[in-house]
């Protein structure tokens, strides 16, 4: 028996379904009951039962992309602040190969790249590379935090919301999945991205919102109003790959 | 040297029970089973990562979440699991006369059981080797403070994303004038026969902290319990509807 | 208090709109964030206040006690404030003992109200050289979000103004406290204080967390009803000119002006 809603605010603890169901992410199986572990929107698929959650720490996943910041210079090594519970190194010879050279000639302290998770040990040791197309550091612009859980909306199906943002603040954006956004155009147009994306932060849990950034977009940039019809089908598609 | 005229202690010692058709009252007004004025909020800090805002009565508490994040005490890590971390801390103008700033024995204690009571509500084996960080603030103190903070704590964690069994509630019952009640206040603390502090988790009922001091018999035991027990139940509530309400629902 | 590094791309871009007149969050230069202030909000305090500026969060709270005077000052009553930087505040505070930072705000409030002349210390005097009123005033910083000064001194002023002490009087050797009747403490004076950073050679009024964390120099001017100046402090370790001093207090006394609209009436 399904004792909840789809798409329904749940906090820990909360019995969500009894009997014949599947516990999925952000749930927990009591016995035969399905209960929420976190603050979330439950999400029902079939028999699955999900809560997606509002909050959340990001948690290092190999293949995952990053924003980190070097916080200090190790014997051959990087150690990179990845706004994680887990600080992540970057060894040398990520950097230089075999060639032996002094590290904060290549990145010092302060600096912020944009890296690709390597690799994550059973001490919980998350090694960063920076092999592969756009990775390295970044050279001007600025930084907005997002909550991690709220990157897939940010982003939006297959790129729309991010995009959408990028064209209409011909600015350049990048999207760690660690909640950190690198933004870099003119000064008015970093700040306008920064205060759409906090939006999208804050409104991640309600629907329509693709359409709410649309007009919030245009609407401070000054120019006509238009809307798509797509739109709508894009927002339902979302949900289904969040589950995933 | 020095004569108090009217003295705090007095000023608030004058409350004498009330008997209104046949059922007594207690000093303030309440019936046995009746809770002070609750309030929650979630969600009233910006820095820290979870955080809410609890009020029992006169009781004024805030607790903020930090985690999970890296610790850097390599000592207390554990290699399977995250540990939680508590810091119950009095305002030295939460009281009546000034308390002096910085922990004693009594924050210890408290900061001590609070993790305790706390600790089996949350998923630790998610993040190992990490720690979450739990900082209860009484701002103002009339009794009860410490079930406010463990309140107001799991409201935290909640907020601050931390997945959880449940979120733990916390109450006390005791005896005062003779009658065992729900939710002490302060003066039913001081005066009373019996403090008997607990926290819970609702859905299954497991009690995760129990303080007693003064005297009751098993019966009156027994009735104690059972009305921190109601107690917490009508806690749970609210600490749930204070997340709800942080996102509109 | 463990520093946290600042990425430098941060500062570029502060310095940078900064040096064009602008701020990250919309403000101009000399303009303060949204202030808010409450005070009676401790009722087990006998003078409370809940002061927000920005995001940055205090709660100050006064309470009196009687005590003896200091030898050399046995004619004037006593005031001490203390500030606590609870870890709550922000991810890199940690509790323990008051650090340097927490020393410095609570000392450069004490020194904005003791210069200023908040409280009128000579009325605290119960019997000379021997009884007098002490005032704890406790400054509980529970969210920080860039410039506690101006909030600290801000808040410690509107607790003050709402203190109220039990009047006593004296019956032979004996000290009659009567907690029926209590009076407001003597307030004289209103002193508050305006906070400049030095960012990229321009002077920013009320810094915000990102401008705190990337800040040459500040200049906290204490600055009392009429414009004259009480309590100075310098920070951060970037010289300033004589120039930039001068201009810091002018742009205080006219920032100061509009703090004041926030203070209740008492």
């Amino acid at each position: 028996m399904l004792l909840i809603e789809d798409k329904q605010i749940v906090v820990p603890g909360e019995i969500l379904a009894e009997g014949d169901y599947h516990s999925g992410r952000g749930t927990f199986k009591d016995v035969d009951k399905v209960c929420s572990s976190l603050v979330g929107l439950v999400a029902v698929r079939d028999k699955k039962i999900s809560v997606i959650p509002l909050q959340s720490k990001y948690i290092p996943k190999r293949g995952d992309v990053v924003i980190g910041k070097i916080s200090d210079i190790r014997f051959s090594m990087w150690e990179l602040d990845i706004n994680s519970p887990y600080s992540g190194i970057l060894p040398a010879a990520e950097v230089f190969g075999k060639e032996k050279r002094e590290l904060n000639r290549a990145f010092d302290v302060g600096d912020v790249l944009f890296l690709r998770v390597v690799d994550v040990d059973e001490v919980k040791k998350v090694k960063l590379g920076l092999k592969g197309r756009g990775l390295g550091k970044f050279r001007g612009g600025i930084l907005i935090h997002i909550t991690p859980t709220k990157v897939p909306r940010l982003i939006g199906k297959k790129g729309s919301m991010i995009n959408m943002i990028k064209d209409q603040t011909r600015c350049e954006v990048v999207v760690g999945q660690n909640g950190v956004v690198w933004v870099k155009g003119k000064p008015e147009m970093e700040r306008v991205v920064q205060k759409v994306v906090k939006t999208i932060e804050e409104e991640a849990h309600t629907s329509g919102l693709t359409d709410r950034i649309r007009d919030m977009l245009l609407e401070i940039l000054g120019e006509g109003k238009e809307k798509t019809e797509d739109v709508k089908k894009e927002e339902d598609e979302f949900k289904e790959e969040l589950i995933q | 040297m020095i004569i108090i005229l009217t003295s705090k202690l007095i000023k608030n010692s004058n409350k004498g029970s009330l008997v209104t058709s046949g059922t007594k009252k207690r000093p303030d007004g309440r019936a046995f089973d009746e809770m002070r004025h609750l309030k929650i909020e979630a969600g009233v800090l910006e820095r820290a990562d979870g955080s809410s805002y609890v009020e029992i009565g006169d009781n004024k508490v805030l607790a903020a979440v930090y985690g999970p994040r890296e610790l850097y005490v390599r000592r207390l890590l554990k290699p399977n699991m995250a540990i939680l971390r508590c810091r119950y801390n009095m305002a030295p103008f939460s009281v009546e006369d000034r308390k002096r700033p910085g922990p004693d024995r009594r924050s210890i204690e408290i900061s001590k059981i609070t993790a305790e009571a706390l600790n089996p509500a949350v998923f630790l084996e998610k993040f190992p080797r990490s720690t979450i960080d739990v900082f209860i603030e009484v701002l103002q103190a009339e009794g009860g403070t410490r079930c406010a903070g463990i309140t107001a704590a799991s409201v935290a964690l909640a907020d601050a994303g931390i997945p959880m069994r449940d979120m733990v509630a916390a109450c006390a019952a005791g005896k005062s004038e003779g009658q065992v009640v729900m939710d002490l206040s302060e003066w039913e603390d001081k005066e009373g026969e019996a403090d008997l502090p607990i926290a819970m988790m609702p859905r299954t009922g497991d009690i995760t902290l129990l303080q007693m001091d003064g005297h009751l018999t098993s019966d009156e035991f027994e009735k104690a319990l059972d009305l921190a027990i109601k107690g917490c139940q009508i806690i749970s509530e609210e600490q749930k509807n204070a997340i709800k309400n942080r996102y509109g629902d | 208090m463990v520093q946290s590094v600042v990425p430098e791309i941060i500062k570029e871009s502060v310095v940078n709109l900064i040096q064009k007149g602008e701020r990250a969050d919309g403000r101009a230069l000399d303009q303060y964030r949204e202030i808010s202030l409450e005070t009676g909000v401790i009722k087990k305090a006998e003078g409370s206040a809940r002061v927000k500026i920005g995001k940055t969060q205090i709660v100050v709270g006064a309470k009196p006690q009687i005590g003896e005077p200091f030898p050399d000052t046995p004619n004037v009553g006593v005031l001490i404030t203390n500030s606590e930087l609870l870890p709550m505040a922000a991810p890199n505070f940690e509790a323990g003992p008051p650090n340097e930072t927490s020393v410095e705000l609570a000392r450069v409030t004490d020194r904005c109200i003791r210069e200023g002349e908040v409280i009128d210390l000579e009325k605290l005097v119960i019997i000379p050289g021997k009884k007098v009123w002490m005032i704890f005033l406790d400054l509980h910083i529970v969210d920080y979000d860039g410039n506690l000064m101006d909030a600290a001194a801000l808040g410690s002023l509107a607790a003050l103004m709402n203190t109220k002490i039990p009047s006593t009087t004296i019956e032979g050797d004996e000290v009659v406290i009567d907690y029926e009747k209590m009076v407001p403490i003597p307030i004289k004076e209103q002193p508050l204080m305006c906070t400049l950073a030095k960012i990229g050679g321009e002077l920013v009024a009320d810094p915000s967390l990102e401008e705190d964390d990337v800040l040459d120099a500040r200049i906290s001017i204490g600055l009392r009803v009429d414009g004259s100046v009480c309590a100075m402090q310098k920070g951060g370790s970037v010289p300033l000119t004589r120039e930039e001093v001068l201009k810091a207090i002018k742009i205080a006394q006219e920032k100061t002006k509009e703090l004041r609209k926030s203070i209740p009436k008492a």
